[in-house]
């Protein structure tokens, strides 16, 4: 091989044991130092409800829960995950705890192609699960960072608004 | 209103019923397979190292390194991808005179825009692949850059494309009735030059596609994020010399699309050749920023205009320029000119007058190109027209609605011929004016306005009637030579156990074309929804159609379905009549039973033909072969394009201290013909103008003057977020196209249609006091400022 540069090579081979509990499951996996939680959830563990839009925390494709509160998976590396309780779009589906919402957002059509869904709901479930009555204007504030280029929102807003409001007539969060 | 009753309106009629679409759950429980999501075995990564300049020589490429590192498979060059696919070229014959150079999936010798894909690497993951792009080393000696309109119409100055004349691609004129003697006689004349910046689509899912070549076969299977499958099937068959049968396009479920994923795209082309050349499946998914300077952009238009009125106030004559810059290529397979051709020929559409001139010239230039993306020309058509209507009734003294209410074609005046060429089977101006002015509370805003004005809260009020284009057929492209269909085909099979399975070309981007076509199905053929399974979007397996573009879903996929299962019910009912011993007339199918049609009463379960026709044919009378699967295949007839339209309002604040423009409330009325789900076209339209009021206030590709795009990422490049967007309060008026038994028009664009003009007119509505104008888009808080003379 003429001319290859193997530090090159050392620096991509190195990989990294990391440890956590994804989806209530114990996991390990070896990983690259670089490589970002969005990419091992993805790629490494076929979790492949957590999408990935901008790569840079502006879109909130990539939202799922850390230690039970909802974090960019493109902004983190997956070592910094490392004993770490983290809950996916598959996970919450699995356990039923944001059943409600997808029934919601099923009902109103609150989703054209689906690819913005995942983070809008692990966001919603967050907001949820602080504010239990949240108005319109807070809705769309916790949502702001949020991308959807096909619902224009109003449907989303709306989703979440019933689901708020059934909780409290059902005595509290499901 | 609604349509009038019709065998559409069967009891329990699914057709005109908000139902969910059934194909949601999946993507809610985040089981969504978008192309990004798959991995095949034995498949390498690719990726592209981009020039850094708009427009240079390519001196000499140094890939030795990069071939040489551990993981990687393949370097490809423009000379290397040319050896197995033949150029293309991106023009159509009907569009006289223009011209485009022939492009190949990678370059050879000169790159034309900054951000151009200019060598190709393969490796065993993204990450190596993006390792070796560091290691190649490209030679370039910079050109003469064309970065904007006014340069490339220079005389003498830098061409684009070498041997050419000029940079035009493109000129086209109008010239109908007496314009000149119309202005000469004009007791008002209005006149101004609009902007309209580049913007692109940002589906969140960026650009996916895996080739699978499989040389043993000689088989080539793409998954590919697509509307279009069978358009792209023809194009990799006929580039890379495969026949059409071997080559599988697979489009899943995609993360958007919205036009913009209907080109044809360098990377996609080279993707292929790639796995030709490895014989093994390779993936490309284009990361944000690669989306920003590859995906097509839309818009870049200046357009000069004028309207000439009486001195009641009716308008008598247009005249316009609209110069638009396509990049340094057109677009293929559908060019990069039909967005100016649809803004010469949708200006002034919804009004009554009769001269009527316009002039388009579109301009090769050192950037991406632009192409279809959502409401092709009809923002601009839109924006230019309402925006004069607007300003003609300030000069003549008229109120904007009872200027319109004066000029807009009548109702009852269709069929119409508008002075660009268009055909008008039946339009609703009048009814939805009517509407949007009881919906918006008119008068009530007005006042709330003057009474705030006094405290300095400049509130404006903007309305726009538009006309859509909807249900093209073979007058779009077929004619110019391109192989894009304008048909669309249905195999509707009856299940050995009665259920109902409809492979159909109309293809599903979340619009919910698989819920509306299974709604028809399930209404024409008298069996439950949920027993109707609606299959699209692969060559192999569904029939060739056009697919999903221009508003066609509905109205042409939907009326194949129809006459498919009317035709499958008929050999059901044959089917029966031979069992039961009556005339087939005399029965009828309801909630998956065969009833009498008369009394209703159940006769057999339709099940129970199924049974027979499959298992027990000995029991059939002799010579019965039973027919139940049935294909169907639907090309629009009659008036060329089902056009539909509509009326959009709007209420906005502008602060006047930092420029910035807050949303309050927008309102559409829409006539689309026959509403098959109502819920799903409310969808589409808020979706759609939320999309334009994106392009209205926040969206542009800025460019430095060396044609490089400076606002490539999410953080700088802004979208409509949920914060700034306002609730869409929405009304129908239905007048069905007479043209197909279902009636349906298109929907899909009309929000993004006028968004953009019922912001532009709001806003100048808001300054009036101020006297300041504005007139290019988007409307950013430094041009409000701008306007103010406070910046
Ligand atoms: S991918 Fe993480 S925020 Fe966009
Ligand atoms: S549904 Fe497509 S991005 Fe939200």
């Amino acid at each position: 091989m003429i001319g290859f540069d193997e530090s090159l090579l050392d620096d991509a081979d190195e990989t990294v044991r990391v440890r956590f509990t994804i989806n209530g499951r114990k996991v390990a996996c070896e990983v690259a130092p670089r490589e970002t939680l969005v990419d091992c959830l993805r790629n490494v563990l076929e979790l492949t409800g957590t999408h990935a839009g901008c790569e840079m925390g502006a879109c909130g494709a990539c939202l799922v829960q850390l230690d039970g509160r909802a974090v960019h998976a493109c902004l983190m590396f997956t070592v910094q995950a490392d004993g770490a309780r983290i809950d996916t779009i598959e996970g919450l589906t699995e356990s039923g705890v944001i059943a409600d919402l997808q029934a919601e957002f099923h009902r109103r059509n609150a989703l054209q192609c689906g690819f913005c869904t995942p983070g809008m709901l692990v966001n919603a479930h967050e907001l949820l699960s602080q504010v239990t009555r949240p108005s319109r204007e807070d809705i769309r504030d916790a949502l702001s960072g949020n991308y959807c280029r096909c619902t224009g929102y109003e449907a989303i807003v709306d989703a979440i608004d019933a689901v708020a409001k059934a909780r409290i007539e059902s005595g509290g969060p499901t | 209103m609604s349509a009038p009753l019709t065998s559409l309106d069967r009891p329990n009629s699914y057709i005109g019923r908000s139902v969910p679409r059934p194909n949601a759950k999946r993507l809610l429980a985040g089981r969504g397979r978008y192309v990004s999501d798959l991995r095949l075995p034995r498949m390498l990564y690719a990726a592209f190292v981009r020039s850094p300049h708009s427009h240079a020589k390519i001196i000499s490429i140094d890939a030795g390194r990069a071939s040489a590192l551990e993981g990687v498979h393949l370097v490809a060059t423009g000379a290397d991808l040319a050896k197995i696919c033949t150029p293309w070229t991106g023009t159509l014959d009907h569009f006289k005179g223009m011209t485009s150079a022939p492009q190949l999936p990678l370059p050879l010798d000169r790159v034309v825009w900054a951000g151009q894909a200019v060598v190709a690497v393969v490796a065993e993951s993204r990450a190596i692949a993006e390792d070796a792009l560091e290691l190649i080393e490209i030679d370039y000696e910079d050109l003469p850059i064309v970065a904007d309109i006014d340069s490339a119409r220079e005389a003498g100055g830098p061409l684009i494309n070498p041997g050419s004349a000029n940079n035009v691609c493109f000129r086209s004129q109008l010239d109908n009735g007496s314009v000149d003697d119309a202005f000469a006689h004009a007791a008002h004349v209005v006149e101004e030059e609009f902007c309209f910046g580049r913007h692109t689509a940002v589906t969140l899912e960026p650009r996916a596609i895996i080739a699978d070549y499989d040389p043993a076969a000689g088989a080539l299977t793409v998954h590919h994020a697509t509307q279009t499958p069978y358009q792209f099937q023809d194009l990799y068959s006929r580039h890379y010399g495969l026949p059409e049968a071997r080559v599988r396009v697979i489009a899943t479920d995609i993360g958007g699309s919205f036009g913009m994923k209907l080109h044809v795209y360098h990377e996609d082309m080279a993707v292929v050749g790639l796995s030709i050349l490895l014989g093994r499946p390779v993936k490309y998914v284009a990361d944000r920023i690669e989306s920003f300077v590859s995906d097509i952009q839309a818009r870049d238009h200046r357009v000069r205009a004028r309207m000439a009125l009486d001195g009641k106030g009716e308008i008598q004559a247009m005249d316009v320029l609209d110069l638009t810059g396509i990049g340094a290529f057109s677009s293929y397979p559908r060019t990069s000119v039909v967005e100016g051709n649809q803004v010469i020929r949708l200006i002034g559409a919804p009004y009554r007058f009769k001269n009527y001139r316009a002039t388009l010239e579109v301009i090769f230039q050192n950037k991406v190109q632009t192409s279809q993306y959502r409401a092709v020309g009809h923002p601009i058509a839109c924006a230019v027209t309402e925006r004069l209507v607007d300003m003609a009734a300030v000069k003549v003294g008229l109120d904007p609605f009872a200027i319109r209410a004066q000029n807009l074609i009548a109702d009852d005046a269709y069929p119409q011929t508008s002075p660009t060429g268009y055909r008008f089977e039946a339009l609703s101006h009048q009814a939805c004016l009517k509407r949007l002015h009881e919906m918006m509370d008119y008068d009530a805003l007005r006042s709330e306005q003057a009474e705030l004005r006094k405290g300095g809260v400049y509130r404006g009020i903007g309305i726009a009637a538009f006309v859509e284009i909807t249900n093209p057929s073979p007058a779009f492209y077929g004619v110019g030579g391109a192989r894009i269909s304008s048909q669309d085909g249905a195999i509707v099979s009856l299940t050995p156990s009665g259920e109902v399975r409809c492979l159909i070309s109309v293809t599903e981007q979340g619009q919910g074309t698989e819920a509306i076509i299974s709604q028809i199905v399930a209404d024409q053929l008298g069996v439950a929804q949920e027993h109707v399974k609606v299959i699209t979007g692969d060559t192999e397996v569904t029939p060739h159609g056009g697919a999903t573009w221009a508003c066609r879903g509905a109205g042409i996929g939907g009326e194949t379905a129809l006459q498919a299962t009317r035709a499958l019910r008929r050999n059901i009912l044959e089917i029966a009549a031979l069992i039961l011993q009556e005339q087939p007339s005399a029965l009828d199918i309801i909630d998956g039973e065969v009833v009498d049609a008369g009394t209703r009463n159940q006769r057999m379960p339709v099940s129970e033909i199924a049974r027979i026709a499959y298992f027990r044919s000995d029991t059939l009378p002799p010579g019965t072969q039973a027919q139940l699967t049935v294909s169907q295949h639907f090309a629009p007839q009659g008036y060329p394009f089902a056009f539909t339209n509509g009326i959009q309002g709007c209420s906005l604040e502008v602060d006047v201290e930092t420029g910035f423009i807050k949303m309050l409330k927008h309102f559409i009325v829409e006539d689309c013909g026959r509403v098959i789900n109502p819920m799903l076209v409310d969808e589409q339209l808020r979706g759609g103008i939320v999309q334009g009021l994106g392009a209205a206030l926040f969206e542009e590709c800025r460019y430095s003057e060396t044609g490089q795009l400076v606002n490539g990422s999410l953080a700088d490049y802004l979208v409509p977020m949920p914060m700034e967007m306002p609730d869409i309060v929405i009304a129908h008026i239905e007048t069905p196209t007479a043209d197909t038994e279902l009636g349906a028009k298109g929907c899909g664009e009309a929000g993004t249609a006028a968004a953009s003009a019922c912001v532009l007119n709001a806003v100048n509505d808001a300054l009036t006091p101020f006297d300041a104008t504005i007139n290019s888009i988007p409307i950013t808080p430094s041009k409000v400022l701008k306007a103010l003379k406070r910046f």
